[in-house]
């Protein structure tokens, strides 16, 4: 279910005409990945998913789509000879991908998964030494304050 | 554990994953653009988390990456969304093939 739904959502997402629409497309894909991560136990990173995905991203590309384009306008569709290029690159990547994964033999571990509360992820991202994310976490402060006064100083009117 | 194959999850993301490519070779709106950029950077989200849960459930270093591909995700958007408002200021246009000059 949830597959078909983003196999399909992310299909329109890339074929559909209107721009708006194609959003929104996105946004059912996302929520649909939410859903992977529900299923999968992965709570934390499905309200993550939800939040800044489904939230923040989507409501920025509506916004900008509004102030850049006039809804009933259709996108221009490159030549067909380009799209076709496009799509047999696509499938024959797909497909020798694909290959690989099903010749690969993945060997799944019957380990107890682990608990990924909000404690642990915290625990995780604040540590230090093994298991510990704290360096890439502080790398990411400073690359969302960069992104922050960079996207401020490109929008600025002169 | 949830009975489906680690394969199925990676056919999923492997398909979002060239949807995103075509649509990123396809498009010529800048936005659209940026859509399909997300669409493959979720699609890599899905593999790594599919991974960690099958192949390191005692871990979680697929999550946190996957937390740490959406914070980039996000500051990403923002800044080519800040660049695209600004060049359709200059240009009255977002079709990346009218933008070809970088002089002002």
């Amino acid at each position: 279910m949830l597959a078909a739904a983003i196999v399909v959502f992310s299909v329109l997402t890339v074929t559909t005409r209107l721009i708006l629409r194609a959003a929104i497309y996105l946004l059912f894909a996302l929520l649909a990945t939410a859903g992977i991560y529900l299923m999968l136990n992965y709570q934390f990173l499905a309200a993550v998913q939800l939040t800044v995905y489904a939230g923040g991203i989507i409501i920025l590309i509506v916004f900008s789509v509004l102030l850049t384009s006039h809804i009933n306008d259709r996108l221009e569709l490159e030549s067909s000879g380009r799209r076709i290029a496009a799509g047999v690159v696509g499938l024959v990547g797909f497909v020798l991908t694909a290959v690989t994964i099903a010749r690969t033999n993945f060997t799944p571990v019957n380990a107890a998964p682990i608990e990924t509360d909000t404690k642990a992820i915290g625990t995780a991202l604040m540590s230090y030494g093994e298991n510990g994310y704290i360096l890439p976490f502080e790398v990411i402060s400073i690359l969302l304050l960069a992104a922050m006064i960079g996207a401020i100083v490109i929008a600025k009117k002169r | 554990m949830v009975d489906i194959p680690v394969e199925h999850f990676s056919y999923i993301a492997l398909f979002v994953f060239f949807a995103g490519l075509y649509g990123f070779f396809t498009r010529k709106n800048m936005i659209a653009m940026l859509m399909s950029i997300e669409l493959i950077l979720n699609a890599v989200n899905i593999q790594f988390v599919a991974f960690n849960y099958y192949l390191y459930p005692d871990l979680m270093e697929g999550m946190i990456f996957s937390l740490f591909i959406i914070g980039v995700a996000a500051a990403e958007a923002a800044v080519a969304i800040a660049i695209i408002i600004n060049v359709y200021r200059r240009f009255k246009t977002i079709n990346v093939e009218k933008v070809n000059s970088m002089k002002y």
